[in-house]
C-alpha cells in the first residue's frame, strides 16, 4: 500500500475540482430548496408536490440522473443555442444540485410543520406580517434542522459527485474508475479515501455551524462558515489558475485501451504544443455524440459500433466500404471528421477457455449455439442492449441457460472463476492471449467489423496543425501492439499505469 | 365609569367551521374600563369570539368595532400592536432573551423600548427586572404566563386580551398572577376581556360575566347577580361547581 501515500497527493487538482462542484451543486440545493420549504410551509399541496418529487429524484439511481442530463441539455440547446455544455460541470451541477434537494427540503418543510403552534399563533397575535414570522421566528428556530439536511446532502453529494466522471466532468471519480478498470486498488482506495476524507471534513464544519445554531452560538457558525467558504475559496483559486487556456479534450470510453490511446494521443498534441484535457469513462453512445457536438475534440472510435448503433444499418458490408459510408455520413449528419484507421481492429466477438471450448467442442458460433441452453454468457454492460448482439442471437439463435452483465475487467474474472462459460470479448484485448481464451469463429459474418478509428470534432478537425500532429497515427497501429500495451495495464501484477502503456505502445510502434 | 361609546363592539358576528356554527349571532358591547370575562365549556365560541378582535380569526358575517371603527378596515400589524394579547400557550419566542420577548411589539413598530421600560414591565408583573438576559426555557411556567403579560403590556394597550391566560398554571401561581392581572387593569386603567373555562376565576375577577353556550351568550351579568341565581340554568350550573366547593369547604372548617 505505499503506493497510496505517493497517489494522494497527486489528486489535488481532482479533489479541488470535487470541491468545487459539490460546493456549487449543494449551493444550487439550497437555493432551490429554501424557497421552496417557504412556500411548502403555506400550502400543504405544494408541500406535497415538492416532497413527492423530490423523493422521487432520489429513487432515480445518481449515475442514471447525471447520464439523463446529456440528452436533456442536448435538446435545450434548441433553446438555448450550440454554446450550451451538455457534458462536464453543467449536467453534473444540475445533476447532484436535484440530488442534494431532497434532504434540505424535508427537514426544512419538517421544521416548519414541527414549530410549536403556540409560538406561531403569538408570531400572529403581536403583529407580525408574514415576512417578519418568516425572518424572526420561523427561520432562527428552523436554523438548526436545515443545516442538518444540508450536512446530510453534503455528504451524499461528496459521494455521489465521484459518478460526474462518467459524463466527462473531473471529480475524485477519475481515479475511481481508472483503477476500477484496471483493477488497480490503490487508485480506486486513494478515490474513495479522497472522497470520504472530503465529507467527513465537511460534515464536521457544517456540524460546527449547525452547532451554533442550536446553540445560539454565533461565533461559532461563523468559525464554521468562514472555513467552509476557506475551503471553496482555495479550490476554486486552484481551478480558476488552470482553466485559462483552451485544452483539447480527448474522450475515452470506459476500457483501457480508450484510455490508452487517449494518453497516446494526448502525449503527442502536448508535445506539438497543445494543453490537453482527458474524460474518462464515457458511454459509448454518450462518447460519439459528445465528439459529434464537439462537447470533447477527440474520440477513438470503432467501424461497427457507429454502424449498427449510431446508423442503425443491418447489412454488413466488407470493411472499406463500410468506411467510406461512414466518413460520407459524418459529414453530413454533424460535420464530425474521421482522421482514420489506426490500423488495427477491435471486434466484438464470443469468447471461451479454450480448455472449456475443446472439451464441449465448441469452435463457432454455429458450434456454440446448440450448447448454449445450457450455459451463461457475460457481456458488458452494454453488449446486451447492442444491436450486434441482437443480430448474432437471431442470426445463429441463440438462447443461453443465463445472461449476466460485468464492468469489462470482471467479465474476463468471471471466465476463469466458472461463473460465466462465454463472454462477449475484445479482439484487441491482451487478455484473450493472456487467459488462453479462443475467439469462437463467425461464418455467418453476424459482427461487424470494428477498425479502430480517430474522430476529430466538427470544429477540432478543421485545425491543420493538430491534424498534421496525430496524422502519423493513422495505420500506425498493429493489433499485436494494441494487445501488449492493454495487457500491460490489465494483468494482475506489475501493472503500468495508462501514461506507461501509452508510452509503451508509442515506443513499440516507432512513434 | 362606563362611557357612551363602547371601548369594544361585536354586531351580530358568525362563525362557522365545516357547517358547524362556533358563534352564531353574537351582537355585545363592552365598556371602556370593564373587566369582562367570557365563562363556558369547551367548544362554545367563547376562544373564536375573542379572536375575531384582532382577527386572528375572521367573521362570516357581522362586525367587531373597537374604540368606534371596525376592525376589519384597520391594517392587521398595527391593530394587533394596539391590542395587548396574552395566549393560553404563553407563547414567548424561544430564541429570544426575556427582555426581546417583552419588547418584539414595539420593535415591530419600529420604536424598540429601553431597557428602563423593560425594567418597569418586568416590576409591573412582579418579576425581577435582572430577568431581561434569560432565555424563556430558563423560567418557570409562572414567570413566563408574567413575561406573556408584560409583553402584552409593552405596546402600552387599551385593550388586554386574555384566552385561558392561567389555564396551564399551578393553583397558588394562578391566583398569584389572576391578582396582578386584576391589579394592572386597574391600575393602567385596561379594557380587559378573558376567557375561561372556570367560572370561580371569572367570578373572582371580572366585573361582567359572559356565559356562552354553543356559540352564543347566554347569560349577562354581575358575579353578585349570579351569585344570587340570575343568568338562567346554564349559568347557573357553572355557578354550581365553585359554589358548591365553598360550601363544602366552610363545612371542613366548622
Amino acid at each position: 500500500m505505499s503506493g497510496l501515500w505517493s497517489t494522494l497527493p497527486m489528486l489535488g487538482d481532482q479533489l479541488a475540482a470535487h470541491v468545487l462542484l459539490s460546493a456549487s451543486a449543494i449551493a444550487l440545493g439550497i437555493a432551490l430548496a429554501l424557497p421552496l420549504a417557504v412556500w411548502a410551509s403555506r400550502s400543504p399541496a405544494v408541500a406535497r408536490t415538492a416532497l413527492g418529487f423530490a423523493s422521487l429524484v432520489q429513487t432515480v439511481p445518481a449515475l442514471a440522473l447525471l447520464a439523463l442530463f446529456f440528452p436533456i441539455l442536448l435538446s435545450l440547446r434548441a433553446v438555448f443555442g450550440e454554446g450550451l455544455p451538455t457534458l462536464g460541470f453543467l449536467p453534473a451541477l444540475l445533476a447532484l444540485a436535484l440530488y442534494a434537494l431532497l434532504p434540505i427540503l424535508r427537514n426544512a418543510v419538517t421544521a416548519q410543520a414541527n414549530l410549536d403552534p403556540g409560538v406561531i399563533e403569538a408570531a400572529h397575535g403581536v403583529g407580525m406580517s408574514d415576512w417578519q414570522r418568516l425572518r424572526l421566528v420561523e427561520a432562527p428556530l428552523s436554523a438548526p434542522y436545515v443545516m442538518a439536511g444540508i450536512r446530510t446532502a453534503t455528504v451524499w453529494t461528496v459521494g455521489a459527485a465521484t459518478l460526474a466522471t462518467t459524463i466527462g466532468q473531473k471529480s475524485l471519480g477519475d481515479p475511481i474508475f481508472a483503477g476500477l478498470q484496471t483493477q488497480n486498488w490503490v487508485l480506486v482506495l486513494a478515490g474513495c479515501l479522497a472522497s470520504a476524507g472530503l465529507a467527513l471534513v465537511a460534515d464536521a464544519l457544517l456540524g460546527m455551524i449547525e452547532q451554533g445554531l442550536a446553540t445560539r452560538r454565533p461565533a461559532l457558525s461563523f468559525a464554521g462558515l468562514a472555513a467552509v467558504l476557506l475551503g471553496v475559496g482555495l479550490a476554486f483559486a486552484a481551478q480558476a489558475g488552470s482553466t485559462d487556456e483552451r485544452r483539447i479534450v480527448i474522450g475515452a470510453k470506459g476500457f483501457s485501451e480508450q484510455y490508452i490511446l487517449a494518453r497516446l494521443i494526448g502525449r503527442r498534441l502536448e508535445r506539438a504544443g497543445y494543453a490537453v484535457d482527458y474524460r474518462d469513462g464515457l458511454g459509448s453512445a454518450v462518447a460519439h455524440k459528445a465528439v459529434s457536438t464537439g462537447a470533447i475534440d477527440i474520440l477513438v472510435d470503432y467501424t461497427g459500433t457507429i454502424w449498427t448503433n449510431q446508423m442503425g444499418r443491418q447489412d454488413n458490408p466488407e470493411r472499406d466500404a463500410m468506411l467510406t459510408e461512414i466518413v460520407a455520413w459524418e459529414t453530413r449528419t454533424s460535420g464530425t471528421h474521421v482522421l482514420g484507421r489506426l490500423g488495427f481492429e477491435n471486434a466484438y466477438g464470443l469468447a471461451m477457455r479454450r480448455e472449456r471450448a475443446g472439451r464441449l467442442h465448441i469452435g463457432s458460433i454455429d458450434d456454440l449455439a446448440a450448447a448454449a441452453p445450457r450455459l451463461t454468457i457475460g457481456g458488458d454492460p452494454e453488449f446486451f442492449e447492442r444491436p450486434e448482439w441482437h443480430a448474432v442471437r437471431s442470426a445463429y439463435g441463440l438462447r443461453f441457460a443465463r445472461q449476466r452483465n460485468f464492468a469489462p475487467t470482471f467479465m474476463y474474472n468471471s471466465l476463469q472463476s466458472g461463473e460465466t462459460d462465454v463472454i462477449s470479448g475484445y479482439t484487441s484485448d491482451g487478455r484473450i492471449e493472456a487467459d488462453d481464451l479462443v475467439m469462437l469463429e463467425d461464418p455467418k459474418r453476424a459482427f461487424p467489423n470494428y477498425d479502430a478509428i480517430i474522430l476529430l470534432a466538427p470544429e477540432t478537425g478543421n485545425d491543420p496543425a493538430l491534424v498534421a500532429a496525430l496524422r502519423p497515427l493513422v495505420g500506425a497501429i498493429p493489433v499485436e501492439a494494441m494487445r501488449a500495451a492493454n495487457l500491460a495495464v490489465d494483468r494482475e501484477t506489475d501493472k503500468l499505469s495508462f501514461d506507461e502503456a501509452a508510452q509503451l505502445l508509442a515506443r513499440r510502434v516507432g512513434l | 365609569m362606563q362611557t357612551a361609546e363602547p371601548e369594544l363592539e361585536f354586531r351580530d358576528v358568525r362563525k362557522s367551521y365545516a357547517a358547524h356554527a362556533a358563534v352564531g349571532g353574537v351582537s355585545l358591547a363592552i365598556a371602556r374600563g370593564s373587566f369582562a370575562a367570557l365563562v363556558g365549556a369547551s367548544g362554545s365560541g367563547k376562544s373564536t369570539l375573542l379572536k375575531m378582535v384582532n382577527r386572528l380569526v375572521e367573521p362570516d358575517a357581522g362586525s367587531v368595532r373597537f374604540e368606534g371603527e371596525p376592525v376589519a378596515s384597520l391594517a392587521l400589524p398595527a391593530l394587533r400592536r394596539r391590542v395587548g394579547y396574552v395566549f393560553q400557550s404563553i407563547g414567548l419566542f424561544p430564541h429570544m432573551t426575556v427582555g426581546e420577548n417583552i419588547a418584539i411589539g414595539p420593535r415591530l413598530a419600529g420604536e424598540g423600548l429601553t431597557r428602563a421600560r423593560i425594567g418597569e414591565l418586568l416590576e409591573l408583573v412582579e418579576l425581577d427586572p435582572e430577568m431581561v438576559a434569560r432565555m424563556p426555557d430558563a423560567l418557570s411556567g409562572g414567570q413566563r404566563q408574567r413575561v406573556g403579560v408584560a409583553r402584552a403590556l409593552a405596546g402600552e394597550p387599551q385593550l388586554l386580551l386574555m384566552d385561558e391566560p392561567f389555564g396551564a398554571l399551578d393553583p397558588i401561581t394562578r391566583a398569584a398572577l389572576g391578582e396582578r392581572v386584576s391589579g394592572l387593569h386597574r391600575q393602567l386603567g385596561l379594557t380587559t376581556v378573558m376567557v375561561t373555562h372556570d367560572m370561580a376565576e371569572a367570578l373572582l375577577l371580572a366585573d361582567r360575566v359572559l356565559v356562552m353556550d354553543r356559540g352564543t351568550i347566554v347569560a349577562d351579568e354581575t358575579p353578585r347577580a349570579l351569585l344570587a341565581g340570575a343568568g338562567g340554568p346554564i349559568a347557573q350550573g357553572l355557578v354550581a361547581v365553585p359554589r358548591a366547593q365553598a360550601d363544602r369547604l366552610a363545612e371542613l372548617a366548622r
